[in-house]
């Protein structure tokens, strides 16, 4: 992560750092949800890339005062894939990385979906999809309005843009010319049911977005140099809101969970999760 | 009933001088500009008054990013469609989230009167009060209506003011002082007690002074506040006698459902929930739907009455010698 006053990261030290944090992400969310017995192991895989993209210097942000009026925000539209989120948090220290194994014991601050009253970096509470992206609009137009640079970014799923909320939102956010807002869609193409293709489909999703007027880039979302790379040139147009569709693989990284429909709240076994932390591997010596 | 406001106006004018005091104050409107009288809010404001189309979802939604931001956002909207359309939001991005967000609600009730049941908006107060963290307030003329906004403002927390076009009386003097979870003792009586809000605070006075003619003491509450409950006003009340509640929504869940679920747990006393029978209305103007479900004074009266003789029944029952 990159504070205010820092200088601009080098960026292959910063792929380095994405590299070795992707992997923590991955190794605590499965950890958590085993340990919980509950949780969306699939999408927190899918998306741990990008995450440890957005927070190894992209997201200019401060642990020690993460309320910081003129922090970066940045809004986890897919909440159930809090273990990654909190993982990525604890990582970047937010909090400490012990408090990960209380994730959904009772009482705990971390829930199964993200409280921003409980967890420090939390910017808002998800769960319910299509909530993130009207949230980050406001967000982003708050900045505009104050004459404020920080940025906002949301991560939404694709099957979560389904729910017509996100339409609305994206509506607003090219009439307010958001240029300042970022949304990246985790297009792994699987929902908790089936495929998105075969459940209601998302495509064209590009034209889609193209055509309510965002700035696309496609990018592989588990190349964290190309991720970073686009991310490194945002804003993609002056006047438009930014569109990321990050094409990545349900359950990535632990090859009996890719692209299988089933682990997106599957639960690993004692053998499952020994087999999925040795295909991740640990930090390197 | 004399010199009627629309208070409305009372907000528009209270909102822009609270915008001239505090530049984190905005508007967001669903192209509601007109509807809730902020033309010159825009006039004033241009950058200030955010309009998101047609779209209450996302309305409540860039509220709560507003809010995020360090704006104090005033959302406003026609009741019936903020609260129903956009309740999830409400739920997770305000009251959940604790978000510093101000939810308007204009013409709530029946003010929409021959529009039908789709644009009526009576079970507002029902829905937003079961949402923990949500302060609900109801004000009952211009003067509680511009305190109520300010008293938002100052409020760190989701707030929902339930307005109204209908034309209502002064009731309160212009330099009075409204405070959240306080109800406002309008009248003193011993025999009976109406406990109102919004536009049927001006009719339980009404309806009060009629009574006063039948020989009835009757005490008026304006509980303005109905989460959180002033619940000690309730019990002062039960102990003075029977309860008649007026609200311009349905007796389910709303201002009645709250005042006997604070009276059964401490006096219990009889009671009367007068409002919407847990029916959707008839096509009428909304006078003739007060009429129709025996919101008017003179059916208040006659409420009052027959809770009060049944009052007397049940403590001649228990009591051989009375």
């Amino acid at each position: 992560m990159q504070t205010h006053d820092s200088p601009p990261p080098d960026p292959g030290a910063t792929v380095a750092a994405a590299a070795r944090l992707a992997r923590r992400i991955r190794r605590h969310s499965l950890q958590m949800v085993s340990s919980a017995r509950l949780g969306h192991p699939g999408g927190d895989l899918s998306s741990a890339d990008i995450l440890a993209t957005l927070y190894s210097g992209v997201l200019r942000i401060n642990p020690r005062n993460p309320a910081e009026a003129g922090r970066d925000r940045f809004i986890m539209s897919k909440g159930h894939c809090s273990a990654a989120l909190y993982a990525v948090l604890a990582e970047s220290g937010f909090f400490p990385v012990e408090r990960l194994g209380e994730y959904m014991k009772p009482l705990s601050m971390l829930n199964g979906h993200p409280d921003r009253n409980k967890v420090r970096g939390v910017e808002a509470n998800t769960g319910p999809l299509g909530h993130g992206l009207p949230i980050a609009v406001g967000a982003a137009k708050a900045a505009k309005v104050q004459g404020a640079s920080w940025r906002t970014f949301v991560l939404t799923g694709d099957g979560e843009l389904q729910e017509g909320s996100n339409w609305e939102a994206a509506m607003a956010a090219a009439q307010f010319r958001l240029d300042n807002l970022t949304l990246i869609v985790d297009r792994n193409r699987l929902q908790q049911g089936d495929e998105t293709e075969r459940t209601v489909s998302l495509e064209p999703l590009a034209a889609r977005w193209s055509a309510f007027g965002w700035a696309v880039r496609e990018v592989d979302g588990h190349d964290l140099r190309a991720l970073a790379r686009t991310f490194g040139e945002l804003p993609f147009e002056p006047g438009r809101p930014n569109c990321i569709l990050a094409r990545t693989h349900k359950g990535r990284g632990v090859s009996f969970m890719e692209d299988r429909v089933e682990w997106h709240h599957k639960v690993p076994t004692e053998a499952e999760l020994a087999a999925a932390l040795l295909e991740i591997g640990e930090d390197p010596q | 009933m004399n010199n009627l406001h629309d208070c409305r106006k009372a907000f528009a004018r209270t909102l822009l001088e609270l915008a001239e005091a505090d530049a984190r104050v905005v508007a967001v409107v669903n192209d509601s500009v007109g509807s809730s009288n902020l033309k010159e809010f825009r006039k004033k404001f241009p950058d200030r008054l955010i309009n998101v189309g047609i779209a209450e979802q996302n309305m409540v939604g860039i509220g709560a990013g507003l809010a995020n931001g360090g704006l104090m956002p005033f959302v406003c909207g026609a009741s019936c469609f903020l609260t129903g359309r956009a309740l999830e939001q409400v739920k997770v991005d305000l009251g959940y989230s604790r978000s510093n967000v101000k939810l308007c609600g204009m013409s709530s009730g029946v003010a929409y009167g021959e529009l039908g049941p789709t644009h009526h908006s009576i079970e507002d107060m029902a829905w937003t009060r079961a949402i923990a963290n949500m302060t609900v307030i109801v004000p009952a003329d211009p003067a509680e209506t511009s305190a109520a906004l300010r008293a938002a403002a100052a409020h760190e927390g989701p707030v929902f003011l339930r307005l109204s076009r209908m034309p209502v009386p002064d009731i309160h003097p212009a330099d009075y002082e409204f405070r959240i979870g306080r109800a406002g003792r309008l009248r003193d009586g011993s025999d009976v007690t109406l406990i109102a809000n919004g536009v049927m605070v001006c009719r339980a006075l009404e309806a009060a002074a009629l009574l006063e003619k039948d020989g009835i003491e009757a005490g008026v509450l304006n509980m303005s506040t109905v989460r959180p409950l002033d619940t000690q006003a309730i019990a002062e009340a039960a102990m003075t006698g029977p309860i008649v509640t007026v609200e311009e929504h349905t007796v389910v869940g709303g201002l009645g459902s709250a005042v006997a679920e604070a009276v059964v747990e401490s006096h219990p006393v009889r009671m009367r929930r007068l409002g919407f029978p847990g029916e959707f209305a008839p096509t009428g103007s909304p006078e003739f739907l007060f009429e129709h479900f025996g919101l008017t004074p003179e059916k208040i009266r006659l409420a009052a009455l027959k809770v009060v003789e049944e009052s007397a029944r049940v403590i001649c029952a228990v009591d051989p010698r009375g």
